[in-house]
């Protein structure tokens, strides 16, 4: 059974008085400890795509489940508890979380939150994220603002899986980081992936990155799915205009390997 | 190959919190006169730094020490219509002008232009100042300019506004406006990193093409290593603000001298390296 599922998900916003779709008939599934990575140019549709899965925008027609259940006909109780198995990184840590928080007041807020650890608990379980993410326990006492891009990254990932999700929107997640700690993070989510089976709903304009990590790709266009399936035999032989072009644009490294 | 300036033992100190802190550390280059060179990096190499020194445009705070000389010669090859320049004697230690003798282009272009001004009119001013020419020329120039730039429908292009154009024909914009005085260099600091992979390389495309077109210098400033060995004929590689190596582009990609470099290069995430999921042999 997939963990989510979208079914002709559509949102229209207005431009200059005039209606556009910003998602147009967009279905998709994901499965357990899958990842599924959402390309295309600007304005394709992906972050829309990505605000509507988390209910932070809602469609005007479609439907979305997750985890079995009908998503948008949640509110109230039912839906902030559902929300604890679905969670979110985005590009910047810094502009999501309030930079003169600690590490550990971010870290405890989910946990406080979904009651997930008693107060006397909870530092213990914070110590034991940020293990997890490979971040020293000592850097709990620390500020947002006075640590580096990937441990805030890092941060970002042990707040989203605190509440033992199981899927996470990263929505251009290691887009601003320098190649050496994109690296690392992207294998800390593939390890993730794998002892705690978690899907990815994984946004990037990178298709390098795309190809590296992610198993299935759905390529949009200006709101519709120009096409998908297994992300490297996308990328490795696109059939639509927009593959085409994204592939042709992503720079080469040519080198003469012996 | 001429250089068309020479820096020496560049050191770059900003003060933060009462504190020194170094950007850059005893650079030396030569930069020669016609030349692509990229310098790549991670945050924090100095990459920008030595992009604004070379500009002249680092913050008042900044402690520099070492020199940036620039040929004369070069720089007069490229400004024989403005009279009051004398061919000095010796070649070296001329003061190049920001706008007329280097261009500037940077990451994000909505915060060099002018939002309340038409784009044509901006480029204009920039002609006019620089090239002392009469308004009605500068602005026939401009029109010349935006169709170099090829933006869609030229002859309403002039009287657009910038919030009017989408992130990569702002970015033309802006480089039309660093171009419009025939500069000697063309420097792109991260011009093409906001925009999304289709953009990026038709903007490439675009410097390439203007480059090539007048025999500019391009200093192209980019984390992409990738990029920058897509369009430079060297590259300098940075990092904490040392030099780490200078070389042509295919030295540096095949043959590597510093561990660093190679560490660079095995990073990169490209269409042809193995995938991270085979790495770990892991898979849904």
């Amino acid at each position: 059974m997939s963990v989510l599922a979208v079914s002709n998900l559509a949102k229209r916003y207005h431009r200059g008085g005039k209606p556009f779709a910003a998602v147009d008939d967009v279905s998709f599934e994901i499965g357990p400890a899958e990842t599924l990575a959402l390309a295309g140019p600007s304005g394709s549709g992906k972050s829309t795509i990505a605000r509507l899965v988390l209910r932070l925008i809602e469609p005007d027609a479609g439907r979305i489940d997750f985890e079995g259940a009908d998503f948008l006909a949640l509110s109230g109780a039912a839906l902030r508890a559902r929300r604890a198995r679905l969670q979110m990184v985005f590009q910047d840590p810094l502009a999501a979380f309030n930079p003169r928080a600690t590490v550990a007041r971010v870290l405890d807020d989910p946990l406080r939150i979904h009651g997930l650890a008693s107060r006397a608990e909870r530092p213990r379980h914070i110590a034991a994220l940020l293990e997890r993410v490979g971040l020293d326990p000592a850097l709990a006492a620390r500020a947002i603002h006075e640590i580096s891009g990937g441990q805030r990254q890092r941060v970002a990932i042990a707040r989203a899986i605190a509440t033992r999700p199981s899927l996470i929107v990263l929505d251009e997640a290691v887009s601003a980081l320098d190649v050496s700690v994109r690296a690392q993070i992207l294998e800390l989510l593939l390890d993730l992936q794998r002892q705690e089976r978690i899907a990815y709903l994984f946004i990037s304009h990178d298709l390098g990155v795309i190809r590296a990590v992610a198993h299935r790709v759905v390529i949009l266009d200006a709101g519709r799915i120009a096409e998908s399936g297994d992300a490297r035999a996308v990328i490795v032989n696109p059939q639509s205009a927009i593959g085409k072009a994204l592939v042709a644009a992503t720079p080469r490294l040519t080198r003469n390997r012996p | 190959m001429t250089a068309l300036l020479w820096i020496r033992d560049l050191s770059v100190r900003y003060r933060h919190d009462g504190v020194e802190v170094p950007a850059l550390k005893g650079i030396s280059l030569d930069v020669k006169a016609g030349e692509r060179l990229a310098i790549i990096g991670e945050s924090g190499s100095g990459k920008s730094t030595l992009a604004l020194a070379v500009a002249g445009l680092l913050a008042r705070g900044a402690v520099i020490a070492g020199t940036i000389e620039w040929s004369a010669r070069q720089l007069q090859e490229s400004h024989s219509v403005t009279p009051e320049r004398q061919p000095s004697a010796v070649d070296g230690n001329q003061t190049p002008l920001l706008g007329r003798d280097i261009g500037f282009v940077f990451q994000d272009p909505s915060s060099s232009l002018d939002p309340v001004m038409p784009v044509g009119r901006q480029i204009a001013e920039v002609v006019r100042t620089h090239l002392k020419l009469s308004w009605r020329d500068s602005c026939t120039k401009a029109k010349t300019l935006l169709e170099r730039i090829r933006l869609p429908h030229p002859d309403s292009a002039f009287h657009t506004y910038p919030h009017q154009l989408s992130g990569g024909q702002k970015q033309r914009v802006a480089i039309a406006a660093a171009i419009a005085a025939g500069p000697k260099l063309l420097i792109a600091d991260e011009a093409t990193s906001a925009l999304d992979t289709i953009v990026q390389a038709e903007i490439v495309a675009l410097i390439r093409r203007l480059v090539a077109e007048d025999g500019m210098t391009l200093l192209f400033i980019s984390h992409d290593i990738a990029l920058a060995a897509a369009l430079a004929d060297r590259i300098v590689v940075l990092r904490h603000g040392e030099l780490i190596e200078l070389g042509e582009t295919d030295q540096i990609l095949n043959a590597p001298r510093h561990a660093y470099t190679r560490a660079l290069l095995d990073a990169h995430l490209g269409l042809d390296a193995e995938p991270l999921l085979d790495r770990r042999g892991a898979s849904a």
